[in-house]
């Protein structure tokens, strides 16, 4: 993914030293008028910044952002040049969120729909119970990953940390590296086509130039769901 | 939520703007704990026993203690630098003995650190204005390790904030909650140790000074209480010559880190880090759970 600033299409500006969040939210909300591109500078670690978008927007944040960037994004892509806090792109719906650096935990988390993308490594409990959003990530991500995940895809070019898929539902797992444990319920299957249809299709969204063949599918044993009587109903 | 910075100076030219960079880490942090605030301080170098000394009662008199000690036939010269309710006791003498003698004399004051190389200003209220009441951008040293507290258990006063302190020269602060502090409690006063509050992170600062006491790394010690400490935790602690990080298994509670050639700074959150020299440059990365880092200065 490439961002459109790139490409020398002129930018409205906002710089985060001198506007508050707040302000920039508001016009993000109430001002856009038809498809614009902005430009943040000054990010700063500050949490909020392009929350609740939706509209076909792109948005450029230049630096290392805080918590919630993009959460609950709607329409819009939104590229970060460097490193976010907590819970990127949390609970998206659609449109993109782009992290050029690392991602801190629960990136992707509650998403529904859209597309997630940390090209470096994301911490634990990336995609945590996610909905339905695709995530991809271009490093390694941290403990508890992909944890109650319900549907959508968590792809992995790098290593997973332990408890990997705890508690799955319908999401699925593909990771390229190594695989340090697997969560409660979760279990790696065969690859079959549709899975490498599906991986070479996210990898090639995101930007990465990698084999799917190369990948490893972990989803739910689905031995959670069922009502085990041999606990003598003790529960 | 609270928040907690640390800051090591490897340059040693920095120094003199320990104080200056810092102060903004705390001041940034105000979000995630407004009701009370600390900061330890180390020096660079040894200046024999010291201690920081906090009055309850606001319009204390320096002056007295200061001509009770110097009456005191057993004690050498003291020297005191007051600000408001706060003072640097300097004086060779053994600390529970100090501890000792004002519980006798001076109930209404309380040592909030011993050692020879370590400070610590703490005080309810907002971080900012703590801050500001203490002078914390004029203070000096190599390393320094800050809190601001937003109280989840016990009561928000001077004594409740953070950093703990127990021993000489070694400090704690914490974000996050522990679940079994009053066992450890129980099984360290069965010790002969005694608490001065009911604070959670009382318990995991004196299970940690009490394992160094035995003669422990702080490593060792850290390794220890994995499995000791329970609950959510991410713990900054402080010696004469380290800061040390852990988080507890889940990672539950954040932390940051930026090193760069000159320092090494945690925070919460990169916010605490944004405004620090060349900190775009700096290698940035999030300390893993369970895994104990540590820097000398």
């Amino acid at each position: 993914m490439e961002s459109l600033t790139q490409k020398g299409v002129d930018a409205q500006t906002f710089d985060l030293a001198s506007t508050t969040v707040r302000e920039l939210n508001q016009f993000l909300h109430h001002e856009l008028d038809g498809p614009e591109y902005i430009e943040i500078l000054n990010p700063d670690g500050q949490h909020s910044i392009a929350v609740g978008l939706d509209a076909p927007v792109t948005v450029d944040i230049h630096g290392h952002a805080g918590y919630f960037i993009a959460g609950m994004n709607k329409q819009a892509s939104v590229t970060v040049h460097g490193n976010v806090g907590w819970s990127v792109g949390e609970n998206i719906m659609s449109g993109s969120v782009l992290v050029k650096g690392n991602a801190s935990e629960c990136a992707g988390a509650s998403g529904h729909g859209g597309l997630v993308v940390i090209e470096g490594d994301a911490s634990s409990r990336c995609g945590i119970s996610m909905k339905g959003c695709d995530i991809v990530v271009g490093g390694s991500v941290g403990h508890m990953s992909a944890f109650m995940a319900q549907a959508g895809h968590l792809v992995v070019c790098g290593d997973a940390d332990h408890g990997l898929g705890d508690s799955l539902y319908e999401a699925v797992i593909y990771v390229r590296g190594e695989i340090h444990g697997l969560g409660a319920d979760a279990q790696i299957e065969p690859m079959q086509e549709s899975d490498y249809a599906k991986v070479a299709e996210l990898l090639a969204r995101a930007g990465f130039d990698h084999d799917p063949k190369t990948f490893k599918r972990v989803a739910s044993a689905r031995s959670l769901y069922h009502w085990n009587a041999d606990h003598f109903q003790e529960y | 939520m609270c928040g907690i910075v640390g800051l090591l100076l490897k340059n040693g030219a920095l120094n003199a703007r320990l104080g200056e960079l810092v102060t903004p880490m705390l001041a940034s942090m105000s979000e995630r704990g407004p009701d009370s605030a600390g900061l330890a301080v180390f020096a660079e170098q040894d200046q024999g026993e010291k201690f920081s000394l906090f009055a309850a009662d606001s319009e204390f008199d320096w002056d007295a203690l200061k001509h009770a000690l110097d009456d005191e036939a057993l004690v050498g010269k003291p020297g005191i630098v007051s600000q408001g309710r706060y003072a640097r006791l300097t004086l060779d003498v053994e600390p529970d003995t100090l501890k000792h003698w004002l519980g006798e004399h001076f109930p209404m004051l309380h040592v909030l650190s011993a050692g020879h190389y370590i400070d610590i200003y703490k005080d309810a209220g907002h971080p900012a204005a703590i801050a500001e009441r203490y002078g914390f951008t004029g203070l000096t040293g190599s390393h320094a390790i800050g809190h601001t507290r937003m109280a989840t258990e016990s009561a928000i006063t001077p004594a409740h904030a953070h950093p703990f302190t127990a021993g000489e020269d070694f400090c704690l602060v914490h974000n996050g909650s522990l679940s079994n502090p009053y066992s450890i409690r129980r099984r360290l006063e069965r010790r002969g140790i005694r608490f001065e509050t009911d604070n959670d992170t009382e318990a995991a600062c004196r299970f940690i000074e009490w394992r160094l006491g035995e003669g422990e790394t702080l490593e060792d010690a850290l390794e220890e209480g994995f499995s000791v400490l329970d609950g959510f935790y991410t713990l900054l602690m402080g010696t004469h010559d380290k800061l040390a990080l852990v988080r507890d298994p889940f990672a539950c509670k954040p932390a940051v880190v930026a090193e760069t050639d000159d320092y090494v700074a945690i925070g919460s959150e990169y916010r605490a880090l944004a405004h620090l020299p060349d900190v775009k440059n700096a290698t940035l990365f999030e300390p893993k759970p369970e895994v104990i880092y540590s820097w000398n200065r």
